[in-house]
């Protein structure tokens, strides 16, 4: 009688996990245009004259 | 090595997910009072338990950047946090859906459901601080601060059901000592759920932490590569 219930709860789990999932993937999908266009102003930058020359701290 | 570890606990998570799922649905016996919803406590249990392990991360990795002063501590307890909030939202909705059957109602000012939603707040608090203000230390300090201060809400819930009085179940630790479940396949299949989240919850967080530290790196390159552009525009 209450499997309705049962039903939503557990879809819900499966549903907001598979949401934060997708979250996170889009995430990193962001970071990774984000680098690649990091890595052409390096490389336009090196082009220019010889490597940075400032040192990255480690964070 | 890393990325092994992450592979093996997203798999083993998922893997264990589904055991749980088939235990809770084919294996477990059915309630005698409150019949089949009763199901839901299987997955609503870990749920809760996922959320206050994460709130506690939360507050120790404050403890430890408040302390040291390295990103890597901050970057840890936001990633903390945001799981963490994931899985109370569920307890919540699940305990909602859990409700309205058993209670009558979806929801009730009970202290153990207040103090879990005030619990919410502060983290949903803690969270809009991050998402709305810059990644500076002073941000990262007062989120620190905030987390520190939220996770003290979590012992209260957890002995909310011995110090007030309440309509909530006391099954894990009920108040005459003991837990609440009779039969030991009930025992083994909510063990089973609590192994298959954590492993789950573990490789939600790894992922989000790694996200959080490329994010961290990037904004320390790019703000190295701006100064060098800079430098070499005055040279010219």
């Amino acid at each position: 009688m209450n499997f309705g219930y049962l039903f939503a709860a557990y879809s819900v789990i499966f549903v907001v996990i598979f949401l934060y999932v997708l979250f996170l993937w889009r995430r990193q999908a962001a970071l990774e245009q984000e680098l690649t266009a990091l890595e052409d102003r390096f490389r336009a930058l090196t082009e220019k004259g010889g490597a940075p020359r400032a040192k990255v701290r480690k964070v | 090595m890393k990325r092994a570890l992450t592979t093996g606990l997203g798999a083993s998570g998922s893997a264990l997910l589904l055991a749980a799922l088939g235990m809770v649905f084919l294996y477990v016996p059915t309630e005698a009072t409150q019949g089949i919803v009763q199901r839901i406590f299987y997955f609503h249990v870990p749920c809760a338990w996922i959320a206050f392990v994460s709130f506690a991360l939360v507050a120790i990795c404050g403890i430890f950047y408040l302390w040291l002063d390295q990103q890597v501590w901050d970057d840890l307890g936001y990633a903390a946090a945001e799981v963490g909030m994931v899985f109370c939202t569920l307890v919540l909705i699940t305990g909602s859906l859990w409700a309205k059957p058993i209670w009558g109602a979806w929801w009730t000012w009970d202290s153990r459901l207040t103090t879990t939603l005030i619990l919410w707040l502060l983290y949903g608090g803690y969270l809009m601080l991050r998402a709305m203000s810059e990644d500076t230390a002073q941000v990262a300090r007062y989120a620190a601060v905030v987390g520190i201060v939220a996770a003290l809400d979590v012992p209260v819930i957890v002995v909310s059901v011995r110090l007030w009085r309440t309509i909530h179940p006391a099954v894990l630790v009920t108040r005459q000592g003991g837990h609440g479940l009779e039969d030991p396949r009930m025992v083994a299949t909510l063990l089973v759920s609590i192994a298959a989240f954590t492993l789950f919850a573990a490789w939600l967080l790894m992922l989000r932490f790694a996200t959080l530290r490329t994010r961290t790196r990037l904004n320390e390159l790019a703000r190295h590569l701006a100064l060098n552009e800079l430098s070499r525009r005055g040279e010219e």
